[in-house]
């Protein structure tokens, strides 16, 4: 370590002003967290770049022309820009209404709502599926058994195995995405546009219309991208849903595609064009959110007045259960009941109880405790590597150490735009044939959920840091502390909440994660998620029912945790 | 004389079978030493945990490994692990016997003859003993008597195809299954290809595993499988849910699965004493009662309720044309079922 005690402040300044770090040792970890970055990014994206552009004799386009002239490719893309494009309506919709009413009118229990809306946020898709495959086949699910004692009706009243159905699903699990954006925009509006409007005579409905729509519209916009980005990249929902009525999305073709014997070539041309949609729909949104890019956070005006529902409130509060229902209530109430039951499609009576589903999923089937253990190790090693990382990077584009450090922000994000499979199949060709191969061990999968988790890492340690002053971080630099030790002991401590919570997200992002993992594993490196595909193919109901509810309580008690930690967490460091 | 001879006789069986003996125990203890086997199979989750379960017992201290998915996906992840140069597979098994012939011609499988197999039906035994049937089911067609009556239910395979069973009918998936891709083969070799054309026609619902449709049927979600496992269809309704089977006179598909252990199996004598294990009478007989299985034993008894193989019509399907043909098997049904 170089004597920098006696350096003046005016030194170190300068030191920053000529863009050299060469006295301090810790540039190496800087260089090293930002090229470690790159490569994570560059390593995937280039593999199935060239994979997509060669056949047998060499550099040729072959691949992408069976991709776009073979009927069922075609048919695949054309399912999931429907769907994807309905998930994103229906999303803003739910999302919009629901924001709306919970920030800007007097509607009873909205803590409980925003509750409710986040446990729909927290159900992975996949168990959402699952649990509606028992709620609305269109024979055996129970609301359609209901319907048919209700009105002697000998019909459906909603078959779920449709493009309707799937896309119905999806939606449930995509609103809570829209409903943040416009919540956050909503809280933020002031009331002076619309008392404005009532002051001129419009009525409630009327002004909601025409100044709080208009208002809100940048983020209804963007909450239809990132809806429609999440409807395009989702592969257990439509693999649970569509694949058994005929239909394919561009995700569930990917993975057949895998199947002996495998055309990753294939693959890669099939990922390209999802790769190339999934960027310029984000480049949209950007352009359409001007420069405050993924954060919508803004300064506070004005004073906001909560819209009177009046004799409305009861009704719109019925309403609104019922919509939350439909994602939590009712698929948490079957995934109970097909965890007791013998046969899940029975009522639930003494005889129809037992314990073991239980028995089966967690001490006689070797998978799932491998399974839960392989998850968890993976969960903690993604959350803290990922989130120290994150930290680095964020500090680094923050405090701009190097010259071109900002572009790090770039390759920090860029997992965006990538979606889950399309990174797998970088991943499996990169990582699964000699010289380097990570396949077969959890490692692969954990650089995969690195690389996924990355941006959320990033944005909260990036927003934690821009809320930090840098005066004591130059007080500790002026006595002498490096970099490295600075950020160790004075930034790291007073950004501890923001970590923390990044490092729940990228927990709970981990855990849930079944799109990559599902061409990633090998039966040694089996996760919770893809043991639950793979009893979804045998239908062994009651034990996916078993570890359904596993895998919620541990992400609620994640985040329950957490709000009691930062409660209290942020406190104390705001005082 | 005569009763020397005798005497040298008893004395020369006495030697051999402590001889066995011997190198049963020095099986065993090799086999402890490495602790444990890891099984990649096709059989049905509770049966082939069970059969683990039993080896365990019978041998504690050698932990089984059971890695469960469709015949397809194991062959898909041996396949896979290979090109990655991983060896972590001692003991292979699916439904579709066409595996075996490419995993031997690739030079995948060690030679592995179990004891007791020199009596089993040809049709369980390869002809190299790389490889050996260790179950056998049938594919057949189930309804649920609760939804349709058993006289008007669908009898034969040509039956299925009326269009009064439009959406009321499940399928499970040749991709997925080697029991549904002997199924899909043996019924194009006696009807053509025709005839999965015209059934899809009834817009069926499509499962992955040849054991789900017995819990689809059960629960009334379809009401008939056109397809599937007939011991899963068995052991469902042995536990009390509303499921019959029939056995079509037009022929029914057999479906032998086969066992081997990997070349480069990292517990070799783990996988021979496995193995050994999973062919001797008890074993055999505990997967004809548990799990309603058939076997190739000769010795072994059946459920009273079940059909005997011999009084059926049987569909065969030969390894070497199920390896022949899977590509296109699996790409037909795709086009006529749309997944």
């Amino acid at each position: 370590m170089p004597a920098v005690g006696t350096d003046t402040l005016a030194n170190a300044r300068n030191r920053r002003w000529l863009g050299l770090r060469a006295y301090d040792p810790s540039l190496l970890v800087w260089l090293g967290a930002a090229l470690f970055l790159v490569g994570l990014m560059v390593f995937p994206l280039g593999a199935i770049f060239s994979a997509s552009l060669r056949d047998q004799a060499g550099l040729s386009l072959r691949n992408y022309v069976a991709v776009f002239t073979h009927d069922a490719f075609l048919a695949a893309i054309w399912n999931t820009v429907i769907i994807s494009f309905w998930v994103g309506l229906l999303s803003i919709i739910l999302g919009g209404l629901l924001a709306w009413l919970v920030t800007r009118t007097d509607l009873p229990w909205k803590k409980a709502i925003r509750a409710l809306v986040m446990a729909s946020f927290v159900t992975p898709p996949f168990l959402g599926a699952f649990a509606w495959t028992l709620l609305a086949g269109p024979n055996a699910g129970m609301l359609n058994q209901l319907y048919r004692t209700l009105t002697g009706s000998e019909n459906a009243l909603f078959n779920v195995f449709t493009m309707h159905g799937l896309i119905f699903v999806m939606a449930l699990y995509s609103f809570p995405y829209a409903f943040s954006l416009v919540a956050n925009v909503c809280d933020l509006i002031s009331s002076d546009l619309e008392d404005a409007a009532i002051i001129l005579g419009a009525r409630k409905l009327r002004t909601a219309w025409t100044i709080t729509l208009p208002l809100a519209l940048p983020a209804l916009v963007s909450g239809f991208i990132i809806a429609f980005l999440q409807a395009l990249s989702l592969f257990g929902a439509p693999a649970i849903l569509g694949l058994p009525a005929g239909i394919h999305t561009i995700t569930t073709q990917i993975w057949t595609l895998f199947h002996y014997p495998p055309r990753l070539d294939l693959a890669a041309a099939f990922s390209i064009p999802l790769l190339l949609a999934t960027m310029s729909l984000i480049a949209l949104q950007k352009k359409i959110l001007g420069r405050r890019g993924f954060s919508t956070v803004g300064g506070k005006g004005g004073q906001r007045r909560l819209v009177k529902l009046g004799w409305g409130r009861l009704p719109v509060l019925v309403l609104v259960l019922g919509v939350l229902a439909l994602s939590v209530f009712l698929p948490y109430w079957i995934l109970l009941k097909a965890a007791f039951s013998r046969a899940w499609a029975m009522p639930l009576e003494w005889s129809n109880f037992t314990l073991n589903n239980f028995n089966f999923a967690l001490f006689q089937y070797s998978d799932t405790r491998a399974a839960i253990f392989n998850t968890f190790k993976l969960g903690i090693l993604t959350a803290t590597v990922g989130t120290l990382l994150a930290t680095l990077i964020a500090y680094i584009t923050n405090r701009n150490l190097f010259p071109g450090a900002r572009y790090l922000t770039f390759f920090a994000l860029a997992p965006l735009v990538i979606p889950g499979i399309v990174l797998a199949v970088g991943l499996f060709i990169v990582y699964a044939q000699p010289p380097i191969v990570l396949y077969g061990t959890i490692w692969i999968l954990f650089v995969a959920y690195l690389t996924k988790e990355m941006p959320v890492g990033f944005s909260q340690a990036e927003s934690t840091f821009k809320s930090i002053h840098t005066e004591l971080e130059d007080a500790s630099r002026i006595i002498g502390a490096n970099r490295l030790t600075s950020l160790k002991d004075i930034t790291a401590p007073l950004a501890k909440s923001g970590l923390i919570a990044a490092w729940c997200f990228i927990f709970i992002g981990v855990i849930r994660e079944l799109s990559v993992s599902i061409l990633l594993f090998a039966p040694t490196s089996k996760v919770v998620s893809v043991v639950i595909f793979d009893l979804k193919e045998e239908g062994q109901i009651g034990a996916i029912a078993v570890l359904g509810i596993l895998m919620l309580a541990v992400s609620f008690f994640i985040v329950f945790g957490v709000r009691w930690m930062l409660d209290r967490d942020l406190v104390a460091t705001r005082e | 004389m005569k009763v020397k001879s005798g005497l040298v006789m008893l004395a020369l069986c006495f030697v051999w079978v402590s001889l066995v003996r011997a190198q049963d125990s020095q099986l065993v203890q090799a086999a402890k030493k490495e602790g444990k086997v890891v099984w990649y199979t096709s059989l049905a989750l509770p049966s082939s945990t069970a059969l683990a379960h039993a080896f365990k017992t019978r041998y504690p201290g050698v932990e089984v490994e059971v890695h469960r998915t469709g015949s397809q996906r194991v062959l898909q992840r041996v396949m896979q692990e290979a090109g990655a140069k991983i060896k972590n597979a001692d003991i292979i098994h699916t439904s579709d016997a066409g595996h075996f012939v490419l995993l031997k011609e690739k030079g995948m499988l060690l030679k592995n003859t179990p004891r007791g197999v020199e009596a089993f039906p040809a049709g369980f035994k390869d002809k190299d003993g790389f490889y050996y049937g260790m179950r056998a089911t049938l594919s057949v067609i189930a309804h649920n008597p609760k939804l349709i009556a058993d006289k008007d239910a669908p009898k034969t395979w040509k039956d299925l195809l009326d269009p009064k069973w439009k959406g009321k009918e499940v399928t499970a998936h040749p991709g997925y299954s080697g029991i549904i891709m002997t199924h899909v083969l043996a019924l194009v070799n006696v009807y053509g290809w025709d005839y999965f054309r015209d059934l899809a026609k009834n817009s069926l619902h499509i499962v992955q595993s040849a054991n789900d449709p017995a819990g689809v049927v059960a629960s009334g979600e379809r009401p008939i499988g056109v397809n599937g496992a007939e011991y899963f269809y068995y052991k469902t309704l042995k536990q009390g849910n509303p499921i019959r089977i029939i056995y079509p006179k037009e022929g029914v598909p057999l479906v032998v699965s086969p066992i081997a252990t990997a070349k480069d199996a990292p517990h070799p004598n783990a996988a021979k004493l496995f193995t050994e294990f999973v062919f001797t009478k008890e074993s055999q007989q505990l997967l004809a009662d548990r799990e309603g299985l058939y076997t190739g034993h000769p010795d072994v008894t059946y459920p009273a309720d079940k059909p005997k193989l011999k009084d059926l019509k049987i569909l065969s399907v030969d390894g070497d044309e199920l390896e022949k043909r899977n590509a296109e098997i699996k790409k037909r049904f795709v086009e006529y079922f749309g997944a």
